[in-house]
C-alpha cells in the first residue's frame, strides 16, 4: 500500500497525522476553560477524501501591501520593541508551502489586547491594532514587522500570566493541514506556570518557540525571531502503514 | 526515548531545545523511513480571535444574489448549555456540481459562478450563533466507487478549544443519499442526527454541541 487512496483513477494524497505524543491534546485540565468546551467523546476517524485534501485558495486577494507592518497604523509608530519575524512554512514532507495565507494577531508592547473583551488595565497604542497577514513566497517564506508584544494577566488562576506569544492562522493546500497555534520566544520565564505552553506536550513545545536571528536583525532598527511552521505532510513516499494511513 | 526503533516509521522527538523542528532517522548513515519533519503543535485561538480572523466577506461562500444560495445556521453550546459567544465556524464544501474550487483535486480545480467554497463565522452576533451564506454541494466520489452525500467539512475554534474539533454537516432532506454515505453508515444510528441541519425559513439549522448527551459526532482528519 502506498500513501494514496484511489477515487477511481487519480490518486489522493493522505495527510499523514502527528503522533498523539506530540499532538496538542483539545482538552487540558489546568486550562480551565476546556473543562465545558473541548469535546469529551472520542473523535471518529475520518478518512481523507476529496474534501478534506482540498481547500481554499487564499492569497494576495486577501491581503493589503500594509499588513505586513503592524509597526504602522493610523499614521503613526507604535510603541515598543520593533522586531522582524520570519520563518518558513513548510510540511511535514518538507516540502515548502507557497502562496499560503499567515494571519497573525498579538497583544501589544504593553500586553493589551485592541478587543473589547480585554479589560487588563494597561494602555492601548492608537498605533498599533495587532493585526497582520501575509502569503508565503516561492520558497515557503514569510516575514512580518511588529513591536514584541507584553505578556499579560488571564483568570486562570491566581496570578496567572500569559507569556508573550504571536498567534497564528495557516491554511496550507488542504482542509487536513489547517493550523491555528502561538508562537512564543526564547527563554521566557513565564512558560512554566502556563497551562496553554505546557499542554503541548513536553517533546514537541520547542516547536512553538521562535529562535533569536542576529543574522536578520536590523542595525540601529529591530530585532529578528525567526520560526518555522510545520503542516501536516501528505507521505508522498510510499511505504507501508495501515488502513486509516497513519502509523501503527 | 521511550519509543522502540523496530517500526521505521516513529518519529524521532526532536531534541529539547529552542531550535526548529527536524527530521527524524537523520544520521544514521542510511535511509530506512520517509524524512519527516516535526508538525507544529496547536494551540487555541484564545478570546481574541476576532482581531486576526475577521472578513469582511467571512460568511460569504457564495455570494449575495446567487442563485439557489441559502443560510445555514445554528447555535455552539458547551457542555452545561450555555452559548459559546466567542468561536470561529470555518466551512469548506464542494459547488453544486460537485467540484471543489482547488487546485489539490486530481480532477482538477472547478470554478462556480459566485461560490468560492469556503466561508468563516464568528458567533459573536448573535451570541453563539453563526451564519454561512452557502449552495449545497453535489455527491462527490467516495474513493470506493460510491458517492459521498452532500456535505460540508467544518472546523470551530475557540477559547477552551486548544486544536481545531472537525464535524461534517449533512443535510436532512437528503436522505437518500445519506442511506448511501460511507461516513454516516459507519456511525451509531442516534448519533447520526447530530450533523444534520434540518430545513428552515432561509435555509438550514444545525446547532453544534460541544458536549453533553447530545455531543455533535466530531471527527479525527
Amino acid at each position: 500500500m502506498t500513501g494514496t487512496t484511489s477515487v477511481g483513477g487519480p490518486h489522493l494524497p493522505r495527510y499523514h497525522r502527528e503522533d498523539a505524543a506530540l499532538r496538542t491534546p483539545v482538552g487540558f485540565p489546568d486550562y480551565r476553560s476546556t473543562a465545558l468546551r473541548a469535546p469529551l467523546r472520542t473523535p471518529v476517524d475520518l478518512a481523507h477524501r476529496l474534501t478534506e485534501v482540498t481547500g481554499p485558495v487564499l492569497g494576495e486577494d486577501r491581503v493589503l501591501p500594509h499588513d505586513a507592518d503592524l509597526t504602522l497604523r493610523n499614521g503613526g509608530e507604535a510603541v515598543g520593541q520593533r522586531i522582524l519575524v520570519h520563518g518558513r512554512v513548510l510540511d511535514s514532507d518538507g516540502r515548502a508551502v507557497p502562496g499560503a495565507l499567515v494571519e497573525v494577531w498579538q497583544a501589544n508592547a504593553a500586553g493589551r489586547y485592541r478587543h473589547v473583551g480585554d479589560s487588563f488595565p494597561a494602555p492601548l497604542d492608537p498605533h498599533f491594532d495587532g493585526l497582520g497577514r501575509v502569503v508565503t513566497d516561492s520558497l515557503g517564506r514569510y516575514e512580518f514587522m511588529t513591536v514584541k508584544p507584553g505578556a499579560y494577566p488571564w483568570g486562570n488562576h491566581h496570578n496567572a500570566w500569559r507569556p508573550a506569544h504571536i498567534h497564528f492562522s495557516l491554511f496550507g493546500r488542504a482542509f487536513t493541514q489547517r493550523l491555528v497555534t502561538q508562537m512564543y520566544f526564547p527563554d521566557d520565564p513565564l512558560f512554566g506556570q502556563d497551562p496553554i505552553f505546557n499542554a503541548m506536550p513536553a517533546a514537541a513545545r520547542h516547536r512553538a518557540i521562535s529562535r533569536f536571528s542576529l543574522e536578520r536583525t536590523q542595525e540601529n532598527w529591530a530585532l529578528a525571531f525567526e520560526w518555522d511552521i510545520v503542516l501536516r505532510g501528505s507521505d508522498q513516499t510510499p511505504f507501508e502503514t495501515d488502513d486509516d494511513g497513519d502509523v501503527a | 526515548m521511550s519509543e522502540p526503533f523496530g517500526n521505521p516509521l516513529l518519529v524521532v522527538p526532536d531534541a529539547p531545545g529552542p531550535h526548529q523542528p527536524r527530521s527524524g532517522r537523520r544520521g544514521s548513515g542510511f535511509l530506512d523511513g520517509p524524512l519527516r519533519l516535526g508538525t507544529t503543535p496547536s494551540a487555541t485561538v484564545g478570546p481574541y480571535l476576532a482581531i486576526g480572523m475577521t472578513w469582511p466577506d467571512g460568511a460569504w461562500a457564495a455570494e449575495e444574489g446567487t442563485a439557489g444560495a441559502f443560510w445555514i445556521r445554528g447555535r455552539i453550546l458547551d457542555g452545561a448549555g450555555d452559548l459559546v459567544a466567542d468561536a470561529m465556524v470555518e466551512t469548506w464544501q464542494a459547488d453544486p456540481d460537485g467540484g471543489f474550487a482547488s487546485p489539490e483535486d486530481p480532477r482538477g480545480a472547478a470554478s462556480y459562478p459566485g461560490f468560492r467554497g469556503f466561508a468563516r463565522s464568528h458567533t459573536a452576533d448573535p451570541p453563539g450563533e453563526f451564519a454561512v451564506h452557502t449552495l449545497k454541494p453535489g455527491r462527490v466520489p467516495d474513493g470506493d466507487g460510491g458517492l459521498q452525500a452532500p456535505h460540508i467539512d467544518v472546523s470551530v475554534f475557540a477559547r477552551g478549544i486548544l486544536d481545531r474539533v472537525v464535524m461534517r454537516i449533512y443535510f436532512a432532506d437528503e436522505a437518500e443519499a445519506n442511506a448511501e454515505d460511507a461516513v454516516l453508515r459507519a456511525l451509531p444510528e442516534d448519533r447520526r442526527s447530530t450533523l444534520l441541519a434540518t430545513p428552515a425559513d432561509d435555509g438550514y439549522r444545525l446547532d453544534i454541541h460541544l458536549q453533553g448527551e447530545r455531543e455533535t459526532v466530531f471527527f479525527a482528519v
